[in-house]
């Protein structure tokens, strides 16, 4: 795939969003995190598709049906080049990542893990990579240990040598990057650490995969999941990628049309991954948004995006240190541009309410994360994120923001 | 910045979420009540005496903090009949954005209007007020 040169003013061009104003002045996007924007490539991809091209897919036996279940299944391919699978079948289609992660823990979990069985999670995870695995625990009988991370935001080895010790922890789900603290795992030594110890692992990739290259066979993991939106795709489709013979020894999540090879009023057949998992009339139109989505990256190239953003991180911390008052959660070796905050004179709403009238969007509030922020000391923060179409300007716009902000509450 | 965030955050609101006048737990109350905003986790605390002497714990933004503030000023020696028009009151101005000249300076919230995920942290301390003061809790 050819590459072209990084040029973040070209390459706001390709969102037409970014040109709108926000109560009077021009939009400062830095909620990339929560939900990424959309290049005009996929918005056309979409389009295209209801213009022209549109049925369902792997039913009809005509000229419609056909073409859509190609440009579908070519999403397939897409995505499971871009993680680097072994295979197509590897790649199933689900709204969210949260819905995968659900996917994981009722099919897989109440399959292959046993009562007595535990699931690591960490301190770090987003909700939804924490109350499956309460749900799983509750229904199932299988323990749900908690792995410590350090005041820094980093993995805590020793307390996850403990929590591995007994032998019992059959599955280790984590994050890939931190919603919260911005701190990337170290995937592929946490992956031979599980394996090593007889557990597989399931790497919560929806920040990661917005901002890095991922190879599933080279971190050898055996699920990884991510949602499209994030990674300047439509909503309502996300992915779950997992080993083949993984998936193969997995019951259904849901059922219905799709996933089936044969039914009789008395039982079914069910048909081999991915369709297994994906019962029901597909989101058809955002996943060939997201195949569209995944052309758009890797063609401008994410280690050009990696690099354009740690210069934006960099610039982003070294702002924030300057303000007084002002503290950054986390500080990872190894970290994103995700940068959440808490100022001492002002709480986390006020300051996404007043930063909005300057047309600045970030978050506020607890992110989904409720027990991290307990973890942090703090009861809610303020989030500024960042994406290949930021720029060092709008960090220092949200900079001029936050001081404004300050003599308020001086 | 624009007029109307100066509007939000005018002196009176900022003013009272660094100093409240009104804060702290009484040691003698007759009820309370309590709010929480799950999505954000601000909560607050409200302590009620015949009377009407309120008194708070809000843990928050400035909003919510101010709000709980004018609130325990607004009420003071008023009935719980009285509280319960007021809250109404209130609401309609932090809904609508219209002061009502009644209020007094209760409509220094009445910026909320414009911020919809906010107008909770104006009208949750009356909501904390309202448990405490609901039937079978307080007599008289
Ligand atoms: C780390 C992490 N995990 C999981 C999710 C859930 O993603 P979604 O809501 O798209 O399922 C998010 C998104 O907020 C996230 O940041």
């Amino acid at each position: 795939m050819s590459t072209r040169a990084f040029n973040v003013s070209e390459i706001r061009k390709d969102f037409p969003i970014l040109t709108q104003q926000v109560h009077g002045r021009k939009l400062v996007f830095l909620d990339s995190a929560a939900s990424a924007q959309k290049p005009r490539v996929v918005i056309d991809a979409m389009v295209r598709v209801m213009e022209m091209q549109y049925a369902n897919v792997h039913r009809g036996l005509h000229w419609m049906s056909e073409r859509t279940s190609d440009a579908y299944e070519a999403a397939r391919d897409k995505v499971a080049a871009f993680l680097n699978a072994r295979a197509r079948e590897e790649i199933v289609f689900t709204r969210n990542a949260t819905e995968s992660i659900n996917l994981v823990a009722y099919s897989y979990g109440r399959t292959a893990l046993r009562p007595g069985d535990a699931v690591v999670v960490s301190e770090m995870e987003h909700h939804a990579n924490l109350v499956p695995w309460q749900i799983l625990r509750d229904a199932h009988g299988v323990e749900l240990r908690i792995a410590k991370i350090t005041d820094s935001g980093e993995i805590d080895w020793e307390s996850l040598e403990a929590q591995f010790a007994d032998g019992k922890v059959k599955l280790l789900a984590i994050t890939h990057m931190s919603n919260v603290l911005g701190s990337y795992t170290p995937a592929e030594r946490l992956v031979a650490f599980a394996h090593a110890r007889g557990a597989k692992v399931l790497l919560d990739g929806c920040q990661a995969i917005v901002h890095r290259a991922v190879d599933v066979q080279a971190l050898d993991v055996d699920f990884y999941v991510f949602s499209g939106h994030k990674l300047y795709g439509p909503t309502g489709i996300g992915v779950l990628y997992a080993k083949r013979e993984i998936l193969e020894a997995m019951p259904p999540f849901l059922a219905g049309g799709e996933m089936i090879d044969s039914v009789s009023y008395e039982r079914a057949t069910w048909a081999p991954p991915p369709y297994r998992f994906e019962a029901g009339t597909p989101a058809i139109i955002e996943t060939i948004g997201l195949g569209a989505a995944i052309d758009y990256v890797q063609a401008i190239g994410l280690d050009a995006i990696a690099a354009h953003e740690r210069e934006l991180t960099v610039h982003g911390l070294k702002m924030l240190a300057g303000i007084e008052g002002l503290r950054v959660l986390g500080s990872a070796q190894d970290r994103g541009g995700v940068l959440t905050f808490t100022m001492e004179d002002a709480h986390a709403h006020d300051i996404a309410t007043l930063l909005d009238r300057q047309g600045i969007a970030v978050r506020a509030g607890r992110h989904c994360a409720e027990p991290l922020m307990g973890r942090m000391g703090v009861s809610a923060a303020a989030r500024a994120s960042f994406a290949l179409y930021t720029t060092v300007e709008e960090i220092d716009a949200l900079g001029e923001g936050l001081a404004r902000i300050k003599q308020i509450f001086k | 910045m624009s007029s109307t965030v100066q509007e939000l955050y005018q002196a009176l609101i900022v003013e009272r979420s660094k100093a409240p006048r009104f804060s702290g737990r009484p040691e003698v109350f007759d009820a309370q009540g309590r709010g929480e905003n799950a999505m954000c986790g601000d909560r607050v605390q409200v302590f009620w005496q015949r009377g009407g002497v309120v008194r708070h714990e809000a843990h928050g933004c400035a909003i919510l903090t101010a709000s709980a503030d004018l609130m325990a000023q607004a009420v003071a020696g008023k009935s719980p009949a009285q509280v319960a028009a007021m809250r109404g009151a209130f609401e309609e101005v932090v809904t609508s954005g219209r002061e009502n000249p009644a209020l007094g300076d209760l409509n220094a919230l009445a910026g909320v209007a414009q911020y919809r995920a906010r107008i909770r942290c104006a009208t949750l301390p009356w909501a904390a007020l309202a448990e405490a003061l609901k039937e079978g809790q307080v007599h008289g």
